[in-house]
């Protein structure tokens, strides 16, 4: 693979040409999200929902937090008062002993990143990152979060400014619809920190000889990940971009504009 | 999801009275197959009692041996040191088992409690003797690809999903239980897990309330030679349609001890001691795997579907062999173990 600097920009004549695409108000819907209908209307009403479908799975990747609003839950059977820190800061409420971490997360507190494909573990969607740990929220019983700290994809970015994992992933194209990418982010982000600790997979040529820290092959990041379904077929990009910040060295991406449209 | 009451407890003694006082009480550890199976309605505890913040997730030297802490996650447990380095069959198994959530979340204690993925179990509106009992087997008649080749009675013919436990068989583990008024007993493994019989609906040897706190393993010289070889339709995250694990100390080639263990064929890790006899003293070569592997196989009995189960279990044995004798390593036994339809 060539290399060159890493993440690099978007040339000028990319960048103009990615601008002409949007609509005015776009960098405000990627910012926030909240205009989603009215964005897909838009481009629905252009004949490029296309293109938009794979935008929205830019704002997926880039979903950030917006001051948190918890919802009144209808009913509750069997209440248990939790305590825990989600992005950073305390919430508290009361759930229902059913309730998963994944509901919790998306209907009380307003934190629709973390997506539910199966709710059966099986797709990794739902995956966050639980007291430093992935995990999958939909098989988590929220009220045994309690003390605990939990990292969604809206968590990643620090302000404006994206997570490594969210820019690579953007720069690969590591994504299609955008569906599985909130899961896919975190389950790569908590990689990374497995990968230093020298944690072997079923992959690793010796368990018997342990590491400081593991060197991710493609066929071990393609083990790691395997719990992150992506019915796009996103896999060789996610690879790219997840091997791009594991390596500290930046990977060219796959995809140009093509000849003649900038 | 039926509503039910969860109650959290500081202490193995109180949780143990809690369960033992409910018939329809569960233990909460990972939760990775029981909260599933509460959403699918086939399990309908009326109580679940966390277990997972319990003390009991060390891993810790004992005698020669080592003891593994049931609340300790799988997780944790394939990258503990000492088992990476003196039992890298459990690491292996561990490794080749769900996904990385799942491993981070799931415990040892719940590894062995998890149920049967049969699709007549999981759906509630088939029959199912281990789902109600009473109701007949879906299974026996019906599609049986990924069902026993052995052990299977007319009441059930589910295999037993684990592939820690399959490794924990071929190693001796110990599974030390806790029950009612501090009650201790120890349970070798291979009396821990049931054949069906007339009762599938009792997957293991435990009694209402009993709770794993540790599994023990004994000293072993079988580090160097250890292997899991794991086959299924996809190359990963996916359940074994025939795992093994497998194990040898051999002097100068010839077989002193033998350990060789089979996942996805039983309602229980499947021991297979008719091979491992046949192969004591023998010299370790490939057609004596092969002559092992055919010994133990003659026992088989397959279902209408699963007849490939039989020649995919055979050379699985004698792969795996070759995987140990070979020190272990990923690689060069796996390269084409993704492609099984070859076989």
């Amino acid at each position: 693979m060539e290399e060159q600097s890493k993440f690099p920009e978007l040339s000028e004549a990319e960048q103009k040409a990615l601008e002409e695409l949007l609509p005015e108000e776009m960098t405000e819907i990627i910012a926030s999200g909240i205009k989603r209908r009215h964005f897909l209307k838009l481009f629905a009403v252009t004949g490029t929902s296309l293109l938009a479908a794979h935008l929205l799975g830019i704002e997926q990747l880039m979903a950030r937090a917006l001051p948190i609003e918890q919802q009144a839950p209808l009913l509750i059977e069997n209440g248990v008062n939790l305590a825990f820190k989600v992005n950073g800061t305390a919430q508290q409420l009361l759930v229902d002993s059913r309730m998963t971490l994944l509901d919790t997360l998306r209907e009380r507190l307003n934190l629709t990143g973390s997506k539910k494909g199966c709710d059966h573990g099986q797709c990794g969607a739902c995956t966050v990152i639980l007291d430093d740990k992935r995990v999958l929220s939909c098989l988590t019983l929220a009220v045994t979060c309690e003390d605990k700290k939990v990292t969604t994809i809206e968590g990643l970015a620090i302000g404006n400014e994206l997570h490594p994992m969210q820019t690579s992933f953007i720069k690969h194209d590591g994504f299609q619809c955008g569906y599985c990418t909130p899961g896919q982010i975190c389950s790569a982000v908590a990689l990374m920190d497995e990968a230093k600790n020298g944690e072997a997979s079923y992959v690793t040529a010796d368990v018997r000889r342990k590491k400081r820290s593991v060197t991710l092959s493609d066929e071990e990041i393609r083990e790691r990940m395997s719990g992150n379904i992506c019915r796009c077929g996103a896999y060789p990009n996610i690879v790219d971009a997840i091997r791009e910040v594991h390596g500290d060295k930046a990977v060219a991406q796959v995809w140009q504009f093509a000849e003649g449209t900038i | 999801m039926r509503a039910f009451k969860y109650s959290n407890v500081s202490d193995a003694a109180a949780a143990i009275k809690l369960v033992s006082a409910n018939q329809t009480a569960k233990y909460l550890a990972g939760g990775t197959n029981l909260v599933d199976l509460m959403k699918e309605d086939v399990m309908r505890p009326t109580e679940l009692v966390d277990v997972s913040r319990l003390k009991h997730a060390r891993i810790e030297k004992k005698g020669d041996g080592i003891s593994i802490g049931a609340t300790a996650t799988n997780a944790s447990t394939a990258n503990d040191e000492n088992i990476r380095e003196n039992y890298p069959l459990l690491s292996m198994a561990i490794l080749a088992g769900a996904s990385a959530q799942i491993r981070n979340m799931a415990t040892n204690g719940g590894n062995l409690n998890q149920r049967t993925r049969c699709t007549y179990f999981y759906d509630v509106n088939m029959p199912c003797n281990k789902r109600a009992p009473g109701t007949g087997c879906g299974a026996l008649h019906g599609v049986n690809k990924n069902h026993a080749i052995f052990g299977w009675s007319e009441k059930c013919v589910a295999t037993y999903p684990s592939d820690m436990a399959v490794a924990l068989a071929a190693l001796d583990a110990v599974v030390q239980v806790e029950g009612i008024n501090n009650t201790k007993r120890s349970i070798p493994f291979a009396d821990f897990h049931r054949l069906p019989g007339d009762h599938p609906e009792k997957d293991n040897n435990l009694q209402q309330g009993e709770f794993i706190t540790a599994i023990d393993l004994p000293a072993n010289r079988l580090a160097e030679k250890s292997y899991y070889l794991k086959i299924r339709e996809r190359s990963s995250y996916a359940f074994a349609l025939v795992s093994v694990a497998a194990a040898l100390a051999t002097d100068d080639n010839t077989i002193k001890e033998v350990r060789i263990a089979l996942g996805g064929v039983a309602h229980k890790p499947w021991r297979a001691s008719v091979a491992e006899r046949w192969l004591i003293g023998k010299q370790a070569t490939e057609k004596n795997f092969r002559a092992a592997a055919a010994a133990e196989l003659k026992s088989a009995r397959p279902l209408a579907h699963n007849k490939y189960k039989v020649s995919l279990a055979a050379k699985a044995i004698v792969r795996a062999l070759e995987g140990a004798m070979q020190g272990g390593l990923y690689g060069a036994m796996e390269a084409d173990s993704t492609t099984t339809n070859k076989n």
